[in-house]
């Protein structure tokens, strides 16, 4: 039997998601981590391995004490590291509680464009998602002022309603619409420039884009989800879904809540993948990937907390066991490595080898941009589609 | 005052020289088999790196937040469609090492803390090139594209502004550039514990907590400002470091640079500090006569007979698509209720007397029996330099050495090559009369202004309320 491919990403957060990890021998000088050279170097590694994606943490307030302290924008890293690559897809995190959909639609727009369509976007809900664990986001809305905040129950359609106009914008565009006309003297055909007319309760955004249609058409929207009101956000407005899932046995029940939400959504049809998530810390010696983390752990005085499981082990291991969780209904995973350099070297020198060598990752890139490497196809135009019927 | 410089005692002034990627007007003349995309990465690509190549101070790019519009559609017979402009600027810092990257930004459809991150975060990543080009809108037709909506009175905008630069300028300095300490050993990633602490309470803003991103390497981008009104100079006197200005004649431009190097005295500031750039185009011949020939073509085709109908009708506020442009003006005067033709764009501002401007015009066509194209060819000309290479490198030089501009921000008409002949051919001459840089000396964008290092500012500095200009492409549109 042909075993079934899995997708892999990776998460690039600070020196890597250990509180400690800054502090490692190895680890870049902590001023590099404000610096192009350090990001270009970390996405070069996960081009080498072939990876799917590479996502970029991003967030507004100040990270509190004990951990790297100060974070860019993650969407200008990406735009940043897109000229210098050429396969790996680049996803930065944006909040949809604070900005604008027009402005966010015409930032990915522009890094399709400058990677040539590899962009994608996390989506993320301000003040929210870790609650509670070392790294929580603190409140984001007194760095930004008087807008009226949005009820935290409220926060979750708003960024459905948020993604919905960063997506029409997108469409706002036909891809043929430049027609660069000199008989006729126009540049482009209104005809098929379209106005969005989105009206909601937390905003109404008119379009078209300024920015035409980007390569992909729609670049992947990749959400995290850790709970009903999230799975529920990601069956409705998401391609891929990060999930954290503590044991195989709790998969199949979050697929299922993804699958009636998305069914619910009226999107049964359309792919949306399901990928897990990892907080690795690997060593070829397993012993020694147990005393690395509780030397990270002793490093920064307490026990390392994650909203994802944590896995400890060899990179073989990992293997069977992102394998095993496949089996149970994963397309793929996103990994979020403990410590940089290491952990991020044993993923795509180590893991990815023996990937391959169990038939479970592409041998090298068969596709150009990010959607490719999802195995999703370049969807139509909504409102080409409105127009032709 | 005397405007002629004394050369006996003075050295000669270096020229600045930037590049505009061409914005959604009428200059790019689309039509050229040569005229590339505006929209591709590789235009903007070769574009950075033709200007780099020639060693320019830095690129430039407009804004315009919402598709212009005349009678109700979507205008096109221009370039249409442009990219984010941060997120084109992050991706050049990767194909250039030394070239400034210049955005205009706008403060109405923003918010101060996202705006200072974007800015610290490119400042970071491009090593310390970057630079803002500060402006606001004043209108609900750009607000329909965003949350905020077009909800401030006019002079409630200019408030606004005041207040998104003053707040801004608080982040940028929140962080002092010595609070990374980095000590592995007893954990301190900083030696600040709380770094980054802010507050601004006014009449539009009020937020406080702590800034996340570190002191970047400029400490601010540098800061244009391109409007020409009483209070826009006087804020570039008191705080810009830059003026995107449109004095394009010499006797203008050293009407202006003598004014706005005046003011600065009084708030302390050298007059080397604050450098005077007017926008310019050029045409290039081997010969002053070619160059004319060819200067001549390109109006033609930059004011079509359709292009010279929408032009007429924004300063009638009229629907004149029955006009032909072959020819005369039309009879009936303009309508000076509100202005409805034409949305989104700067040039319907300037017309501030419709009924006088349409007089001269009538005038004007009359005595040199022009047609309405002719017409508008002539009365919305941009060419500033036509001539030989030489023509054109003494000339740029007669203006800097004159006092009329410190520099010049060029924008070519085909894109994205057009600068290669610029490059190729004019700035060697300036660069064998030494007034042009061969190699660059500095890094940033500052030391290659000849703008010293920002002192770090504790205390906000009350000097002068800063304005900001008041157009949507940001500069000319």
């Amino acid at each position: 039997m042909t075993q079934q491919q899995i997708h892999l990403a990776v998460a690039l957060d600070g020196a890597g998601w250990h509180q400690a990890a800054w502090r490692e021998p190895d680890a870049v000088a902590a001023a590099e981590l404000f610096g192009a050279a350090y990001w270009l170097d970390q996405v070069r590694r996960a081009e080498e391995a072939a990876l799917d994606f590479v996502t970029f943490e991003d967030g507004l307030p100040l990270q509190p004490d004990g951990q790297v302290r100060g974070r860019l924008d993650a969407s200008l890293i990406a735009a940043r590291v897109a000229p210098l690559t050429s396969h790996v897809g680049l996803v930065p995190t944006i909040t949809t509680t604070h900005t604008e959909p027009f402005h966010v639609s015409k930032v990915l727009a522009t890094l399709d464009y400058a990677s040539t369509g590899r962009a994608g976007w996390r989506p993320r809900l301000g003040a929210l998602g870790e609650v509670g664990l070392p790294g929580a986001p603190r409140d984001e809305a007194p760095l930004f002022g008087r807008r009226t905040p949005v009820p935290y129950v409220e926060l979750f359609a708003e960024a459905a309603d948020h993604v919905e106009v960063v997506r029409r914008l997108w469409d706002s565009w036909e891809d043929d619409a430049e027609i660069r006309d000199a008989a006729t003297g126009r540049f482009v055909d209104r005809e098929k420039l379209h106005y969005i007319d989105f009206t909601g309760p937390h905003f109404s955004v008119r379009g078209p884009s300024i920015t035409p249609r980007p390569p992909q058409g729609q670049p992947p929207v990749i959400a995290l989800a850790h709970q009903s009101d999230a799975y529920t956000f990601a069956a409705r407005s998401a391609d891929v879904v990060l999930v954290t899932p503590q044991s195989t046995g709790g998969i199949a029940p979050i697929v299922q809540e993804i699958r009636t939400a998305q069914a619910a959504a009226g999107r049964a049809e359309q792919p949306l993948l399901v990928f897990g998530e990892f907080v690795v810390f690997l060593d070829e010696d397993p012993k020694a990937a147990i005393a690395r983390k509780e030397r990270l752990d002793e490093t920064a005085g307490e026990a390392f907390r994650s909203d994802a499981p944590v896995f400890v082990g060899s990179p073989d291991e990992l293997a069977e066991q992102l394998e095993l969780w496949a089996q149970y209904g994963l397309d793929g995973f996103r990994l979020r490595p403990a410590a940089v350099p290491h952990d991020l070297d044993a993923i795509t020198t180590r893991l990815v080898p023996r990937l391959r060598e169990l038939g479970l990752f592409r041998q090298a890139y068969t596709a150009d941009t990010l959607r490719g490497h999802l195995g999703l196809e370049r969807p139509a135009n909504r409102y080409a589609a409105v127009a032709a019927a | 005052m005397s405007t002629e410089p004394d050369r006996t005692s003075k050295p000669r002034k270096q020229i600045h020289l930037a590049a505009h990627f061409p914005g959604v007007n009428n200059t790019t003349v689309w039509s050229d088999p040569r005229s590339g995309s505006h929209i591709r990465f590789d235009s903007f690509r070769r574009f950075a790196q033709i200007a780099e190549r020639a060693k320019f101070d830095f690129l430039f790019l407009a804004e315009g937040l919402r598709l212009r519009e005349q009678n109700g559609e979507i205008y096109d017979l221009d370039v249409v469609g442009r990219p984010d402009t941060f997120t084109v600027l992050a991706a050049l810092a990767a194909v250039t090492d030394r070239l400034g990257l210049a955005g205009t930004i706008n403060s109405t459809f923003n918010e101060p803390y996202e705006v200072a991150r974007q800015f610290a975060s490119l400042d970071h990543l491009s090593a310390g090139r970057a630079a803002w080009n500060v402006v606001t809108s004043w209108d609900a037709f750009t607000g329909e594209n965003f949350r905020r909506g077009g909800y401030l009175e006019q002079d409630q905008r200019y408030e606004r502004a005041r207040s998104f630069l003053h707040a801004t300028q608080t982040l940028f300095d929140s962080w002092h550039g010595d609070e990374i300490a980095d000590d592995k050993a007893t954990g301190a990633f900083l030696a600040e514990p709380e770094p980054g602490r802010f507050s601004v309470h006014d009449a539009f803003f009020d937020i406080e907590g702590q800034f996340n991103v570190p002191r970047s390497p400029q400490g601010r981008p540098v800061i244009f400002q391109a409007g020409d009104s009483e209070q826009g100079r006087e804020f570039a006197a008191a705080e810009a470091d830059a003026i995107f200005s449109r004095h394009g004649t010499k006797d203008a431009g050293q009407a202006f640079y003598a004014d706005v190097k005046d003011r600065m005295a009084k708030y302390g500031r050298d007059r080397d500090q604050l450098k005077v750039l007017p926008a310019a185009t050029f045409v290039l011949g081997e010969t002053d006569a070619e160059a004319q020939e060819l200067a001549k073509e390109i109006r033609h085709q930059q004011v079509s007979g359709q292009t010279a109908i929408r032009f007429l009708e924004q300063l009638w506020n009229r629907d004149l698509s029955s006009y032909d442009p072959d020819g005369p003006l039309p009879e009936i005067d303009p309508d000076l209720g509100e202005h409805t033709v034409a949305r989104g764009r700067a040039s319907v501002r300037m017309h501030r007397d419709p009924l006088e401007t349409a007089r001269e015009w009538r005038e004007l066509a009359e005595r040199k029996n022009y047609s309405i194209r002719e017409l508008i060819i002539e009365v919305t000309g941009r060419q500033n330099f036509i001539g030989s290479a030489r023509t054109i490198a003494d000339t740029l030089d007669d203006y800097v050495q004159s006092d009329a501009s410190d520099g010049f921000i060029l924008v070519p008409h085909i894109t994205p090559d057009g600068l290669g002949e610029f490059a190729d051919k004019v700035v060697p001459l300036l660069q064998e009369k030494g007034v042009f840089r061969t190699e660059y000396e500095g890094t940033t964008l500052r030391e290659h202004l000849g703008l010293r290092p920002l002192p770090r500012r504790d205390a906000r500095s009350t000097a002068a309320e800063p304005t900001v200009s008041q157009t949507p492409e940001g500069v000319a549109a």
